[in-house]
């Protein structure tokens, strides 16, 4: 094989492997869109204060600590030197599950067949109150996270494709990093265990209705504030996977939240109601940013196609798609 | 509903008299452009507390600046350059200095500076060829410039080939804006100079994704990687390069993408990474000293404390010290300890920080010596470089202060400078 074919497959899969993760995010945005029509602008800032939290109960960190210094005098920074993984992302599904319960309680309660408008703003003031909510608990510094996810280049991929180029040809195998790999796997599951729940349990079949039809699942005892804490809660804890990843990748900081524009041109791909869509619209996001970047931004001067090329992709799919590849047809009748 | 009235009266009363004062006493206003928010504040949180830090202790330990107080109002701006220049707005009255700690608002302040009358001073950043005094009367970039930053990262990379790049491939990854920018025409002319090949990788704010980029290295196969970042990007970029194996000697940040943060996230991986520096790492000077001392220990440190010694904190520490030094120098100068903008323009242009005077500041060994002059406001142009120890998780200065190549980057200062001047209608000084 051509090392330049390689080469390409190499793209064409660090490209799927990046989908994966836009997915990551883009998933929480399709379930809350789908079970209440409110298109959640602080999806991103909810992965960071999932990754935050995570890290703040492994570390033993005190929330709020500063604050509780400078009002009381006191030095507190840490209850406790470290906490087993495992008891960490069950405090955080948690505090996310709380936190969607207090989203429910104070936001959402409120504003009940309002427009969706009003209510994508009052996602993006969400999106602003999270973050410095989070800042204040936490503390802005860059937190290592590391849950015992392997990360790095795959020595095993590189040592089993390195003989696949011609012989005699400068080629040193394939890359993929490995937290890649999990990303995909975990996000493979992730995708089985919503699809089985949705179809299976009386809650998901419950939180399809809602998705329906509003009034018809209110008309039949389905109570919607519930399955607004419910479908909140798993965004929730879908952000808090999708803030694992890439908390582990780039370490913990403000950015992270920024991820989230990363998942609109996903969703505009892939449609804003289907989590099949959410999956193949991150894949072709992926795979179309890395192979722009690769092989078309040499010739462009200022370069840097990899993050805006997913919104031409995002725009060209608006003028032919605009419910996206997997998303409801909108049929008004006159 | 009376009684309320009157209280809320007294309060504002009260508010509005006690900020009066404030500005009463305190003489020097030292207005500080932060960014403790948003994605850029890991590193700028650290780099205000070192200025906080060191202003506190110089109120503390010697009274002020001659007796006079320093005020530090900050001003958030999230690295934002529109929002830098209202704050530059709203505080350039009576200020002394701006830092803009960042080279996008720099190169907006500029002219707004230089037509009010106040000092900027961009360290180690902003526009290089503001190093030329001559033209830019009250732009500072001392003590050591990007484009002397670039040729000094070719210099180390020179002495590792026992002076032969010759076509030897050197990739640029950029943060893709002016600061980011800045070192791509020094390179392009040193690529000319020594016959290397120049790679360009710009990456976005804020660089969160760069898998595209890290892949084009691998397949590219540079001898050396250079970067140019800030915030996240440092991190992915580290951590990218340490997960294609890359060697992290052969890759040299700015001494913007030496910090802590940068490196800590890779773990391991990020072992034998490099960057210049201008400044040494540890807290073990006289400075540390006295501001554990007089600030620390009543309590007083800014933010948690939790910075202290850090590479960005002990930057901060530098810049606010230079920032006092010309108020120093501008009270000897005029006579007086109540100095106006103009006269504290005068102190910066005449700062003289010899190694003796560095030891009396409590910065001995801290930094190379500089001086500013009316031609050089860029300084001494020395840098080093320092490889991190994951193991130990810490900084270690692995070669002695070095100069650029100066026949280039002064040749490149005039240039520009002069071109400014024209567009400028600035009609040179110093004669």
């Amino acid at each position: 094989m051509s090392v330049d074919l390689l080469n390409f497959i190499e793209t064409v899969l660090n490209g799927l492997m990046s989908g994966v993760m836009y997915s990551l995010v883009a998933l929480g945005f399709v379930l809350i869109f789908k079970a209440s029509g409110v298109f959640n602008f602080a999806q991103g800032v909810f992965a960071l204060f999932a990754a935050l939290t995570l890290v703040g109960y492994q570390t033993g960190q005190v929330p709020f600590a500063h604050l509780i210094n400078e009002l009381f005098g006191t030095n507190y920074h840490n209850w406790y030197a470290s906490m087993p993984n495992f008891l960490a992302i069950i405090l955080t599904m948690i505090t996310m599950i709380a936190l969607a319960w207090i989203i429910e309680r104070l936001v959402l309660k409120h504003l009940v067949n309002q427009d969706p408008i009003i209510l994508f703003m009052a996602t993006i003031g969400l999106a602003f109150v999270l973050e410095g909510v989070g800042d204040l608990m936490w503390g802005s510094d860059v937190k290592v996270l590391d849950v015992g996810i392997p990360s790095g280049g795959s020595t095993w991929l590189e040592e089993a494709t390195i003989g696949l180029a011609a012989e005699g040809s400068d080629y040193y195998g394939m890359y993929i990093d490995v937290l890649n790999v999990w990303a995909t796997v975990i996000a493979v599951i992730l995708v089985i265990t919503l699809a089985l729940f949705s179809q299976y349990t009386k809650t998901g079949r419950a939180l399809r209705a809602v998705a329906d039809d509003h009034q018809a699942a209110l008309s039949v005892g389905i109570s919607l504030r519930t399955i607004w804490i419910l479908v909140w809660a798993i965004s929730g804890f879908i952000a808090m996977v999708a803030g694992i990843m890439w908390g582990t990748e780039s370490g913990v900081q403000f950015s992270l939240s920024l991820i989230a524009l990363k998942a609109l041109p996903v969703l505009i791909l892939g449609g804003f109601t289907s989590i099949p869509g959410a999956i193949i619209g991150g894949l072709l996001i992926g795979v179309g940013e890395k192979l722009a970047e690769i092989y078309i931004g040499g010739y462009f001067e200022t370069g840097a196609l990899e993050n805006w090329f997913a919104y031409v992709m995002a725009l060209v799919f608006l003028l032919f798609r605009p419910q996206g590849l997997f998303g409801d047809k909108i049929i008004e009748r006159v | 509903m009376r009684i309320k009235q009157l209280l809320i009266g007294i309060t504002a009363s009260v508010i509005a008299i006690s900020s009066y004062v404030e500005i009463a006493v305190a003489d020097l206003k030292f207005p500080m452009l932060v960014y403790r928010t948003g994605a850029y504040a890991p590193n700028g949180i650290p780099n205000a507390d070192g200025f906080v830090d060191y202003y506190k202790m110089i109120n503390a330990r010697d009274g002020g600046i001659g007796g006079e107080k320093i005020l530090h109002p900050e001003c958030e701006t999230g690295y934002k350059t529109q929002v830098g220049v209202e704050c530059y707005e709203k505080n350039k009255k009576d200020a002394m200095v701006f830092q803009p700690m960042s080279t996008g608002i720099t190169y907006q302040l500029i002219p707004k500076a230089t037509a009010d009358g106040v000092t900027v001073y961009s360290t180690g950043y902003g526009r290089t060829s503001a190093a030329n005094g001559k033209v830019f009367k009250w732009i500072f970039n001392a003590p050591v410039t990007y484009w002397d930053g670039a040729s000094i990262a070719v210099r180390h990379i020179l002495k590792q080939n026992l002076g032969n790049i010759r076509g030897k491939k050197i990739a640029l990854v950029y943060h893709n804006s002016a600061y980011g920018k800045e070192p791509i025409r020094t390179l392009q002319t040193l690529s000319k100079k020594h016959g290397f090949k120049l790679m360009l990788l710009p990456v976005d704010h804020p660089g969160q994704e760069q898998k595209a980029t890290w892949l084009k290295i691998r397949k590219a196969r540079p001898d050396n990687v250079l970067m140019w970042g800030w915030g996240v990007m440092n991190q992915v970029a580290v951590k990218s390069a340490a997960s294609i194996k890359f060697p992290m000697d052969k890759f040299i940040g700015i001494w913007w993408s030496g910090s802590e943060n940068d490196v800590l996230p890779a773990g391991q991986g990020a072992h034998g990474y490099k960057s210049l520096t201008f400044n040494a790492p540890g807290d073990s000077y006289q400075v540390h000293k006295d501001i554990k001392k007089y600030v620390h220990d009543k309590g007083e440190a800014s933010g948690d404390g939790s910075h202290f010694g850090t590479v960005l904190y002990n930057r901060g520490l530098f810049q606010a010290m230079v920032q006092v030094e010309a108020a120093v120098v501008a009270q000897k100068i005029h006579g007086t300890s109540k100095i106006t903008p103009a006269m504290y323009r005068d102190g910066m242009e005449a700062v003289n920080l010899s190694a003796a005077r560095m030891e009396e500041l409590g910065f001995k060994d801290f930094a190379p010596p500089f001086k500013n002059t009316c031609e050089n406001h860029g300084g001494s142009g020395l840098a080093a470089v320092q490889q991190w120890d994951a193991k130990a998780k810490k900084w270690n200065m692995i070669t002695e202060y070095m100069y650029g190549d100066s026949d280039v980057v002064q040749k490149l200062i005039a240039e520009d400078s002069s071109k400014y001047a024209a567009e400028q209608k600035i009609a040179e000084r110093c004669n």
